[in-house]
């Protein structure tokens, strides 16, 4: 074993991790604010209003984003997931349920987004649009992730559980996304045809990539901030829990 | 190999047998439930023809829902299951042996029962035929899918709900392409794409299924 090794896999357990997360979240919090104000002051202020769609296109800057981070998101938590079982990390658990509340979220919001871009530009709030129904079913997923693990007491056997459960998941959701856009090519014709166009002016292209990292880094500062109070939940009975938490009281208790 | 899983077939379909009562109250809830669109959307034929795939295949998603919970929980509740667990032979296999019992009993049923109540839908006798062969194709695939979620919500409160939550989502493809080929035969278009496609669902479902479904056992008897 070489030392780099070690040093590998010392942030894996939750006692050497929960400083450092402690100490990465305000960087990721002043980045997401960075990111999120350059990002919709190009999206507000800077891009054109576009031709064809006038103002109301702006919801791109959030709509897009989030419904990539939905789906990333996704793909990230079956990662971990498939690192916890393969090496049996508490902490890759911890990630995994840490990262779910924040995809479902992001995914309720591309879908909300979704609606209200739809509304003045189709004339309805949903239709059974293949990209629709298929984030409609990853947001199912997500559900049911969270679902599953809330309903396991043990923290050892929900991480485990939800770990298949995410793997599974990700292997179907290639196969649910073509059999709903081939149901939808059938169904519906040509009636809808999605037309981002292609030759996206520059600057709305900047403003929407800089929303993206903005969702990144908010979705980075908030799963830290959530797997660190996991990890206090469940470690509870750990020795650095105790002296952690006592010096968290420690100001409080002294004044 | 051939020999174990035929043993857990048999095992399982003869515990089927004695309670007869089980498989026949599934049958009867995907009579009522398919019975009871008629009453609710109107009886005029053409709207009834065009309804009637989507309706018996969510009525069969929904009836081999119920029997999923059974598939594991009385052999975890006996103790058999953590027998059968450290047996030498691979636990998949077994698995797949009695994702094929739960499918006799279950799945097969649904498919020579549905051309009954797709004459109450008007259903000409080729869409018929069609409909029979897709539940037939791709009900094998539902026992196999339906497998991994009743593994991983044994003993979990509220599993049957659980259940659902988990494991519809994962269904949709199979309800696409076989509600989809009976609405082809119904429109004039061939069933054959979206037979091949069914059988593909289930070829991969049956075969892949068992391995999550055997780790997730393991996790629930750990």
């Amino acid at each position: 074993m070489s030392n780099k090794q070690i040093n590998w896999f010392k942030f894996a357990s939750p006692q050497a991790f929960y400083p450092l997360a402690g100490r990465m979240i305000p960087w990721f919090w002043g980045l997401a604010a960075v990111f999120g104000i350059a990002g919709l002051y190009i999206g507000f202020l800077v891009a054109p209003t576009d031709a064809q769609q006038g103002e109301g296109y702006r919801i791109i800057f959030l709509h897009v984003p989030a419904s990539w981070m939905s789906m990333f998101i996704y793909l990230v938590m079956a990662f971990w997931a498939g690192l916890g079982l393969a090496f049996n990390f508490r902490l890759s658990g911890m990630m995994a349920s840490a990262l779910a509340p924040t995809g479902a979220l992001f995914a309720f919001l591309s879908l909300w987004t979704g609606a209200l871009w739809g509304k003045p530009m189709w004339g309805a709030w949903w239709v059974w649009d293949a990209r629709l129904t298929s984030e409609l079913i990853l947001l199912f997923l997500y559900v049911g992730f969270i679902a599953l693990q809330s309903a396991i007491d043990d923290p050892r056997r929900a991480d485990k559980a939800g770990a298949i459960l995410a793997l599974v998941g990700v292997v179907n959701v290639p196969i649910i996304y073509f059999s709903v856009k081939w149901w939808n090519t059938l169904h519906q014709g040509s009636s809808v045809s999605l037309t981002k166009s292609p030759s996206m002016a520059m600057t709305m292209l900047w403003g929407m990539l800089l929303c993206a990292l903005a969702c990144w880094m908010y979705a980075i500062a908030v799963a830290l901030m959530r797997v660190r109070t996991i990890m206090l939940e469940r470690e509870r009975h750990t020795d650095w829990v105790r002296a952690e938490l006592r010096e968290l009281c420690e100001p409080a208790g002294g004044e | 190999m051939l020999k174990l899983v035929h043993a857990i077939i048999s095992r399982d379909l003869r515990l089927a047998m004695r309670r007869r009562a089980d498989i026949v109250s599934a049958l009867f809830f995907f009579i009522i439930v398919v019975s009871l669109f008629p009453l609710g959307v109107g009886p005029e034929p053409e709207l009834l023809r065009k309804l009637a795939p989507g309706v018996l295949w969510v009525a069969a998603l929904l009836a081999t829902m119920l029997s999923l919970p059974r598939l594991f929980a009385d052999d975890h509740r006996d103790g058999t299951l953590e027998q059968l667990a450290l047996a030498p032979q691979p636990l998949g296999l077994i698995v797949l042996g009695k994702v094929v019992a739960h499918w006799l009993v279950s799945g097969l049923p649904l498919a020579l029962l549905a051309p009954v109540l797709g004459l109450q839908f008007d259903l000409s006798s080729d869409a018929l035929w069609v409909l029979s062969s897709t539940l037939l194709i791709g009900t094998p695939a539902l026992s196999g899918i339906g497998a991994i979620g009743a593994a991983l919500t044994l003993g979990v409160r509220g599993g049957g709900v659980l259940l659902s939550l988990l494991v519809l989502p994962l269904y949709i493809p199979v309800l696409i392409f076989g509600a989809g080929a009976v609405d082809a035969t119904v429109t004039g278009l061939g069933a054959q794409a979206h037979l091949s496609l069914l059988g593909a669902l289930t070829l991969g479902g049956v075969f892949f299924a068992p391995w999550p479904t055997a780790a997730a056992l393991r996790i629930a008897l750990d």
